[in-house]
């Protein structure tokens, strides 16, 4: 008990198939609360199957997911987590600050907590704006701010900083950095190697399991290498295999 | 269940429904063109205050089940759906946030549709015209809730597109507007009374010839409403928060 309530995440043994493929064969893995942990892996490794384990709405095969010390996808945790999917989940026949009133509904939370997050993501200047009207970059952050309603305990973002521009991407990961120094854990996928410096611990993957799981100054130091690509591919040659 | 959270989802529903116009245009003015249309095909006969009636409940059930349909698997497949069964919202929440919403578009559609029918094509209803536009209330209701549990067994939209000849068509041949339901063979007359638009039909009827009583009007309202309430429960039993 002691283990699992320190814990953000754990899983044991976790095997999901998705018909005759399967995508996460046995994993393991203890993500600490607190701090920022970037996934990372080449698009197909079993990042998002592996993020909705978590979050709960992954069908598994068997396997045990405990998540901030309760099952993955018990009730009380639709509130202490956020989910951010990775093609943005909003309603595009809704403005953006219609789509956030509406989760904020959902939620419980109080209605200022939706211009908190407006202000969070940068969104002051489009909250009557159609969501369908919105860039591609504008929508996904329409969709973590409504991750971000509710204050959740931990994030869970598949790949939230795609298609944004590098000043736009700087500004939120300074923001996931204040979240995490207020005691927030983030999971945060990510194929972009270079946003792995920003992260607290790194874990990458690959076919559906654990390659690495280290801070990234142990890794860089561990592989040798000056960048995360490199220590990637220094640690699939390790492994001996393609 | 919690009231907040449906009723919360029902003027979601609304809220983006009327960032559509087109489609409220279509939803209210559609079935009152088709009334018109067959008042006036048989301008020259008496079929049309014999068929009239029926009309009523086919056009908008037909309307309403196609728009709720879509409407929901446009959720199932945009992501929307997966992210908001993360929150805590109950499942049979979401359900009644669509039956509300599309419930409250069905009585104006109702009300245009029987005002139409019988002002502008002289449509004559012996009966009370309130009772007339609440089963056709209830009918509409049905048909968006059918569209409801239909969706939840489409994967995409041609699929739920076909529904409607595999659910809604066969309760149009079988509902007594081509044969009255007594002259059709028995096997089909056994079937048709299990089909929840026979019994719309019927009433609708009844109360435009006023040749029955209240309690049976009471008693078909009651076969709708039973089948509308199973649908919703039906539908929220078939979402799942976890999927492969």
């Amino acid at each position: 008990m002691a283990v699992s309530s320190s814990s953000a995440v754990r899983i044991e043994r976790l095997i999901v198939r998705r018909g005759a493929t399967t995508v996460l064969d046995g994993l393991d893995l203890r993500i600490p609360r607190g701090g920022i942990v970037g996934l990372l892996g080449p698009s197909g490794c079993g990042k998002t199957t592996l993020m909705r384990s978590i979050v709960g709405v992954q069908r598994v095969a068997s396997g045990r997911v405990t998540v901030l010390g309760m099952p993955a996808g018990s009730a009380p945790l639709r509130r202490r987590v956020g989910y951010v999917t990775q093609a943005a989940s909003v309603y595009d026949d809704l403005t953006v600050r219609q789509n956030l009133r509406y989760v904020a509904r959902i939620l419980g939370a109080p209605a200022s907590d939706v211009d908190r997050v407006i202000a969070a993501t940068d969104l002051a200047a489009h909250t009557g704006t159609l969501a369908g009207d919105l860039s591609g970059g504008q929508r996904s952050r329409v969709s973590l701010a409504a991750a971000l309603l509710g204050s959740p305990e931990l994030l869970v973002l598949d790949e939230p900083t795609v298609g944004l521009d590098p000043v736009l991407r700087v500004e939120l990961w300074s923001l996931f950095r204040r979240l995490a120094d207020r005691g927030v854990t983030l999971l945060v996928s990510s194929h972009v190697m270079d946003e792995a410096r920003r992260c607290d611990r790194l874990l990458l993957m690959r076919h559906g399991a654990m390659v690495a799981d280290a801070t990234p100054s142990a890794l860089l130091r561990r592989t040798r290498t000056r960048d995360i690509e490199s220590a990637f591919l220094r640690l699939i040659e390790r492994a001996g295999g393609s | 269940m919690s009231p907040l959270r449906t009723l919360a989802t029902a003027g979601r529903v609304l809220t983006q429904i009327r960032h559509d116009p087109r489609t409220i245009g279509l939803l209210l003015v559609v079935p009152s063109l088709l009334i018109g249309l067959v008042a006036w095909l048989f301008d020259d006969t008496d079929v049309f205050p014999q068929i009239g009636p029926a009309m009523l409940g086919l056009f908008p059930f037909i309307v309403m089940f196609l728009v709720t349909s879509i409407a929901t698997l446009r959720e199932r497949r945009s992501g929307t759906l997966e992210r908001l069964l993360t929150l805590p919202i109950g499942r049979l929440d979401f359900i009644l946030g669509y039956a509300l919403a599309f419930a409250l578009l069905a009585i104006a559609q109702a009300g245009i549709a029987v005002s139409f029918a019988v002002l502008v094509c002289g449509l004559e209803i012996d009966g009370s015209v309130w009772l007339l536009m609440v089963v056709a209330l209830a009918d509409a209701v049905l048909g968006s809730t059918l569209g409801l549990l239909a969706s939840a067994f489409a994967r995409t939209e041609f699929q739920v597109v076909q529904f409607m000849p595999a659910i809604v068509f066969p309760q149009v041949l079988l509902g007594g507007v081509l044969i009255p339901r007594d002259q059709m063979p028995d096997v089909l007359y056994a079937i048709s009374n299990w089909l929840p638009l026979s019994h719309a039909i019927d009433a609708l009827n009844a109360v435009a010839r006023d040749d029955e009583d209240a309690g049976y009007v009471g008693a078909q309202l009651l076969v709708i409403l039973t089948f509308a309430v199973g649908s919703v429960v039906l539908g929220s039993l078939t979402l799942r928060r976890r999927t492969p």
